[in-house]
């Protein structure tokens, strides 16, 4: 198979990549590392956290690595002031208004940004109650950063059943099911698919939670084992 | 027409209906049944602060005000040849005398009207107005005489712009959907209009829908489309009735559907109701909205040019963008171009509203001054006894000018250049009663309440920016706010996935750059200039009271003591700053004053 290669620079980095190739995965081959919260290699990349915007020279905005194709020619920065600025303010926000406490990820990054949250206390954080519907997983949203993963692969990028989806709008947008019905009520098949691609600790598995809170292990079957679902019709 | 034969016209856009023009048509045509005068609604006039109005051509005698009563000795004069009603005419605000024909007011004698030259002009119910008028002949003219690329080439060379806000040069647009290669490929039409206050595209759709169906199939000839949808919201039911109306009117007709006009080009539209969202005037939101889906933006590229509508090329323009092109078809684009400046080709189209004399719907040759509209057409302040403040235009993604900015030229470059922007026609005019940081803080309320949620920084950053507004506006300001904002502006700027994050600082930032000591009042010395917000104002009654007690009684929180015919006061304790005292206080004793800064609290 003939693939079309293109060439650009990344960092001072000169690289050929093939056409349609992302800035993330060319940095990777570049050997330079772009942060990144939202994008998940199995999940369809939205571009949404922006936390992997890079400089591309020529272009008006910052381009969010992870979506933007790499263009032939191209010369992309992944750490001028500009991009570092932008990924401060960003990691900020989210400390200030994100319970980041369970996201060793995300704390680590908040260092390495040299980042001060504080500079938002005066804000709104985002505190839902901690939604226990359902014998398998916990949903506790004020530690979600939204990065829609869950819902990617809740919908077509792996179960196919469309159970969580989004509410709100604005600041109050949040992942929720429809009509912000019980999970148990809703198309969820409980694979749990949706926990294991959590970046944060807002999806939790609930017989972990519940020996961590050292609940005896007979308990905790007897709390987590899926009952018939009653409310279908 | 013959010469002497009269047609009355009577406004029916959304202004005048609710206002009854309605009734007062039925009214008019009962009074004229069996005289040669005819009858006939029109869409808007753009004057809709002097609605219902009506109009007697050929002589263009302008009614305003219009009430039911008013039908009588209107059908008198006309049918009995009398003279004009003159206790109708509109009244000169400066002056005072009426102008008794549309010609003389300078609301109109100012303006440039292409794209609302049938606007208030001719029946958007009856295609045979429209036809009347040329119309469909830009489209003959298209299919007949002319190849995909040389209508491609006419926009190009007319320069036009698009009318949604950007300013994309739209030959351009069209070019890159025609060289998309794909069979099936659509045309859609912008008719979002979300700003707060704008109804300019309403008006086009309500006044004249066939200029609209008859851009879009000019534009599915050029590009290779068969199918078109309008994307109008559901709040504008007058306009989706009017164009459905349309729509089938120009079916029948042979103008829509297969084989237009008996010849081979196959073009149909469709309406799509938007639930009116602000974020889906963007154009991937409109395009996943249309698909079914929560309107929420895409990254581009692709753009949707090359990967639109079911993944199809497809043609994006706002309602004013598509009324354009047949003009430009019938006249030439060397016409089209002869008017305006060197990169803003033709005319603009503003809703005038806030504190301005004339408020209504003005269309203007681009390179128009801002003073030109406002003091001209808009006939100045509402209160001439008030000083112009500033000027804000672009709705939420524009910024605010000052009055130095007056003599600036109305084109994309120059408004762009001064930190605001054209937008696709919303134009609020504010007096010195207004407080910029307040203007600020309403747009980012809107800005924050309207993001789609999807991205990080303009979910967050919308929300941490308005929390640090509403904190100065309500007396918590810090130092350190004002540069927190424009660090914050910055960073939303750059990094929003779609348009609408990445110019919702844009009120802040004007708002800084041309009006900073408000702020900084507000912040260093809890003063608000404009004596506007209420938590940094102090109401209280001078010496000159006379005692007549008018505010004692009007004062719901029982907060004024005084006996009559004796000085008043204020107690602090107990104000609820509604300024009801203020405003009942007779002119003549004006004994009320609005304090504002570090001012003492006790009463002298
Ligand atoms: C948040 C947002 C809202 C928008 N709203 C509108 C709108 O209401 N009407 C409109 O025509 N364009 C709107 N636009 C611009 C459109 O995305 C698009 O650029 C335009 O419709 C293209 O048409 P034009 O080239 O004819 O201007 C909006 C853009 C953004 C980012
Ligand atoms: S900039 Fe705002 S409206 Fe646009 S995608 Fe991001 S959150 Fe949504
Ligand atoms: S990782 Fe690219 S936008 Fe989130």
């Amino acid at each position: 198979m003939s693939e079309k290669y293109i060439q650009l620079t990344i960092d001072g980095t000169p690289i050929s990549v093939p056409a349609g190739t992302t800035i993330l995965d060319a940095a990777k081959e570049a050997d330079v590392e772009i942060p990144v919260l939202c994008y998940f290699a199995h999940t369809t990349a939205n571009g949404l956290c922006r936390l992997c915007v890079v400089e591309v020279e020529g272009a008006r905005m910052l381009q969010a690595a992870c979506v933007v194709a790499a263009q032939d020619g191209a010369v992309v920065h992944t750490r001028s002031p500009k991009v570092e600025r932008a990924r401060r303010t960003l990691l900020e926000m989210l400390a200030s208004t994100v319970d980041i406490s369970e996201s060793p990820e995300l704390q680590a990054l908040v260092a390495e940004y040299e980042c001060f949250p504080e500079r938002f206390e005066g804000g709104k954080k985002r505190q839902p109650v901690v939604i226990d519907d359902n014998p398998v997983y916990l949903r506790d949203y004020s530690q979600c950063v939204m990065c829609w993963r869950c819902v990617q692969v809740c919908a077509d990028d792996a179960q196919f059943t469309y159970a969580l989806n989004f509410s709100g709008r604005g600041f109050d947008t949040q992942i929720a099911t429809f009509f912000d019905k019980p999970l148990t009520e809703t198309t969820c098949v409980f694979c749990g698919n949706c926990i294991g691609v959590c970046p944060t600790g807002a999806l939790k598995a609930k017989r972990e939670y519940l020996i961590e809170q050292g609940v005896a292990p007979e308990q905790v079957l007897e709390l987590t084992r899926l009952k018939g679902r009653k409310n279908r019709t | 027409m013959e010469a002497n034969d009269k047609t009355v016209l009577i406004c029916r856009g959304t202004g005048c209906e609710s206002a009854k023009s309605p009734a007062i048509q039925t009214e008019l045509m009962s009074g004229l049944q069996g005289s040669d005068v005819e009858v006939k609604f029109t869409g808007c006039h753009g004057m809709c602060q002097q609605g219902p109005i009506v109009i007697v051509e050929p002589q263009g005698t302008f009614y305003a005000n219009v009430k039911l009563k008013d039908v009588e000795p209107i059908v008198g004069s006309l049918k009995n040849g009398g003279g004009p009603v003159e206790k109708l005419f509109y009244k000169d605000p400066a002056t005072k005398e009426g102008l008794s024909t549309y010609h003389d007011i300078p609301f109109y004698s100012r303006q440039k009207r292409l794209v609302l030259q049938n606007c208030g002009r001719i029946d958007p119910e009856d295609i045979d107005d429209y036809l009347a008028e040329g119309g469909y002949e830009g489209l003959k003219k298209a299919i007949f005489d002319m190849t995909p690329d040389a209508v491609v080439q006419a926009v190009l060379d007319s320069g036009l712009r698009g009318r949604g806000g950007g300013g994309f040069p739209t030959g351009r647009k069209w070019k890159f959907t025609q060289d998309a290669p794909s069979d099936t490929k659509y045309v859609l039409c912008n008719a979002d209009e979300g700003d707060p206050g704008a109804f300019m595209d309403r008006s086009v759709l309500e006044g004249d829908p066939h200029a609209v169906l008859e851009g879009m199939a000019i534009a599915g000839f050029a590009i290779g489309a068969q199918k078109g949808y309008i994307y109008c919201r559901a709040e504008y039911p007058l306009a989706i009735k009017r164009l459905q109306i349309a729509i089938e009117q120009a079916r029948e007709r042979g103008y829509l559907g297969k084989g237009i006009m008996d010849g081979d080009f196959d073009f149909d539209i469709d309406i799509f109701h938007g639930a009116g969202a602000f974020v889906c005037g963007e154009e991937t939101a409109l395009i996943t909205s249309i698909e079914g889906n929560r309107g929420m933006p895409r990254s581009r590229p692709p753009y949707p040019a090359v990967k639109g509508l079911y993944d199809k090329p497809t043609l994006l323009n706002n309602v004013k963008t598509y009324a354009n092109v047949r003009l430009i078809i019938n006249n030439g684009a060397d016409w089209f171009a002869s008017i305006g400046t060197e990169k803003s080709k033709g005319t603009a189209v503003f809703a005038l509203t806030g504190k301005i004399a004339n408020s209504g719907l003005v269309e203007v040759p681009m390179g128009i001054t801002l003073r030109e509209i406002i003091f001209d057409i808009g006939g100045g302040m509402l209160d001439p006894n008030k000083n112009f403040k500033a000027v804000q235009t672009g709705g939420p993604s524009g910024g605010c000018l000052p009055e130095s900015f007056l003599d600036t030229p109305v084109d994309y470059d120059s408004l762009i250049e001064a930190g605001s922007m054209m937008g696709s026609g919303g134009m609020v005019v504010m007096d010195e009663d207004t407080c910029m940081v307040d203007v600020a803080r309403y747009f980012l309320d809107f800005t924050e309440k309207e993001s789609c949620g999807k991205c990080v920084p303009c979910r967050l950053g919308t929300k941490q920016m308005l929390d640090i507004l509403e904190d100065i506006v309500e007396g918590r300001g810090k130092p350190g706010d004002i540069e927190l904002l424009e660090d914050l502006a910055v960073g939303i700027k750059a990094g929003s996935l779609c348009g609408l994050g990445q110019t919702a600082p844009n009120p802040v930032l004007t708002t800084l750059r041309y009006f900073r000591d408000e702020y900084e009042a507000h912040i260093n010395h809890h003063a608000c200039p404009a004596k506007q917000c209420k938590e940094l104002i102090t109401y209280h009654i001078l010496d000159t009271c006379v005692g007549c007690g008018l505010c004692r009684r009007n004062c719901s929180t029982n907060a004024i003591i005084g006996e009559q015919k004796e000085l008043h006061y204020i107690d602090q304790s107990l104000c609820h700053k509604c300024g009801v005292c203020f405003e009942v206080c007779p002119p003549k004793v004006f004994s009320v004053e609005i304090r504002t800064g570090e001012v003492k609290l006790v009463e002298s």
